[in-house]
């Protein structure tokens, strides 16, 4: 009988919730339709790649296509390497890199759409001002333990690492060179809220999340700080231009040069109206 | 019949997407790899077979009396005014969702413990979670098997002129034996499959724990963890550690089905 009330109470309650939050969301979407122009684009993109990107691309395809209705957006995740390998065998129109583009990848078009930016958090309580390379290095291989041997108080430090195969990780491993297997962490979280939750709740902890997401939590309240790298502050304005060490771009890429609908969608991921989208995903807009 | 479909199709599905893990990594190296990272091909499932064991056997060692007494308090020596609010605390307990309990462990239990033994986030608070949520459960299933108890039984042992406890424990008991047991079933069910509030507290370090304070990760975070930026065998290796859990349920049903067999009902 219990049972059957809360059940009651449920529909009763949660319906609307979920009616005005799905309201809330297609808002923007009917906004961007009104703009659609005249020339009407029709047919159907697929792009294959990276994973870090794939939810970005996916928003954007979606406010593309209701600015082009007879457009679809196909979107698969499945690593930098795959969207190249779609991209050059024509198996995907685009394809999705979350890195810098290599030598051997010079035949494709490739075009920058966002850069990604990684810095190590601390606790706001924490003395530690900046830490180098090498330091960072001995803390997440368990060389140093205790914050004392970096100019902290006398406590010990409390590792905070990325589950595998996030992206962070990989920026982060790639820069420091070290390997997933050598790393000694205390705590492994997933994706970076949960990264300032447990840095903002352990004064002795260290993490890395990505740029974007720290800011905006630090500048909102939450005890954290953002650590510079090689005497680079941690902002996204630094990401922006290009100059934080732990940072890289993310791209599009084409067999050859774009055109039809494949450059219309890329010349919108490029353009000022996705930058809000961007930015939701914690990812920094390029510079104009 | 559908239920029982559906469940087949689920079970078909994972062995399907779990085949090509079993296929190029092989079933031995998941309990023999050195560690588990993925990303550099290397599967190793024991150390959080072993976390989620521990975390569940903890919190159901502790929830099970606790959620017995309670209901016998509820039942038998409480005033009806009190256990009534009690039992409606008890019910929203059951219904808070378990994101809710990981946020209160992240932010209360989590940062207690750390100041108690570094780091914080380990095996004891993931047992702590559990227990709070696991509790309702067995308790509820306990106040209703102790409901089902024919009075005349209690009444009897009353006549006879039995102590209160001395009738709990030689008459209710034995009588509610197949409630508080099913009760016991479906709160180990949850703690195994517990997700949410786990992946919050328990560090998600893949290792086995030495120590209540070493951070654990269970097969249920693991693939919460993991599945979103998950390719190719990553992937098909996360839903091994699904049938992995898939078939720790199947051996609890089957023992709690052996079980009963023999001493309950027969």
């Amino acid at each position: 009988m219990n049972k059957c009330n809360v059940l009651v109470m449920l529909t009763k309650y949660v319906a609307p919730v979920a009616l005005s939050m799905a309201g809330f969301l297609c808002a923007p979407a009917s906004a961007g339709a009104q703009k659609a122009t005249e020339d009407q684009l029709a047919g159907k993109l697929v792009i294959t790649g990276a994973s870090t990107l794939a939810p970005l691309i996916a928003e954007i395809g979606k406010r593309f296509e209701s600015l082009y209705p007879g457009v679809r957006i196909d979107v698969q995740s499945g690593g930098s390497s795959r969207g190249v390998a779609d991209a050059r065998q024509g198996l995907a129109d685009i394809g999705m890199v979350s890195r810098a583009m290599k030598e051997d990848e010079r035949d494709l078009s490739a075009f920058p759409v966002a850069r990604d930016g990684v810095c190590p958090i601390l606790h706001r309580e924490n003395p530690v001002q900046a830490l180098t390379d090498e330091q960072v290095v001995a803390i997440y291989t368990g060389k140093i333990t205790n914050w004392k041997a970096v100019g902290g108080t006398d406590a010990p430090i409390t590792v905070v690492n990325k589950a595998d195969g996030r992206s962070t990780l990989e920026v982060f491993l790639h820069y420091f060179k070290l390997k997933n297997v050598d790393v000694k962490a205390q705590v492994v979280i997933g994706d970076n809220k949960q990264g300032v939750k447990t840095v903002a709740g352990n004064r002795n902890a260290i993490g890395y999340v990505s740029i974007g997401t720290a800011e905006y939590d630090a500048a909102h309240g939450v005890p954290i700080k953002l650590l510079p790298i090689g005497g680079v502050a941690a902002s996204t304005e630094s990401v922006q231009k290009g100059i934080f060490p732990l940072s890289r771009s993310l791209h599009l890429v084409t067999r050859s040069a774009p055109s039809g609908l494949a450059k219309a969608f890329i010349e919108y991921t490029q353009s000022k109206a996705v930058h809000d989208l961007i930015k939701q995903q914690y990812f920094v807009p390029l510079a104009d | 019949m559908i239920a029982g479909a559906i469940v087949l199709l689920i079970v078909v599905f994972l062995v399907m997407e779990a085949l090509p893990a079993l296929r190029h990594v092989g079933i031995a190296r998941f309990f023999t790899d050195p560690s588990w990272h993925p990303a550099e091909g290397l599967y190793d499932l024991t150390p959080m077979l072993w976390g989620t064991l521990f975390a569940m056997v903890g919190s159901v060692l502790i929830a099970t009396p606790l959620g017995i007494l309670s209901a016998v308090f509820c039942r038998y020596y409480a005033p009806p005014a009190v256990a009534r609010t009690y039992r409606k605390l008890i019910e929203l307990l059951a219904g808070i969702p378990s994101v809710v309990y990981g946020f209160w462990g992240l932010v209360v239990l989590v940062p207690l413990i750390g100041a108690i033994h570094p780091p914080g986030p380990s095996l004891l608070a993931g047992v702590a979670i559990l227990t709070i949520m696991i509790l309702p459960t067995i308790a509820l299933m306990a106040d209703s098997s102790l409901t089902n108890v024919p009075q005349q039984y209690v009444r009897g042992a009353a006549a006879l002129g039995l102590s209160r406890w001395a009738t709990i424990r030689g008459v209710v008991f034995p009588a509610a034996k197949s409630g508080l047991f099913t009760g016991v079933i479906l709160e180990t069910g949850r703690a195994i499959g517990e997700t949410m509030a786990i992946l919050m507290v328990c560090g998600n370090v893949v290792q086995t724990p030495h120590s209540l304070f070493d951070p654990i990760r269970t097969l249920t975070a693991n693939i919460a963890l993991e599945m979103a930026y998950a390719v190719g065998d990553h992937r098909a290796a996360l839903f091994v550690s699904g049938l992995v859990l898939m078939a720790m349920i199947a051996a609890l049903v089957g023992a709690a089905d052996w079980i009963s067999r023999g001493r309950i009902y027969g």
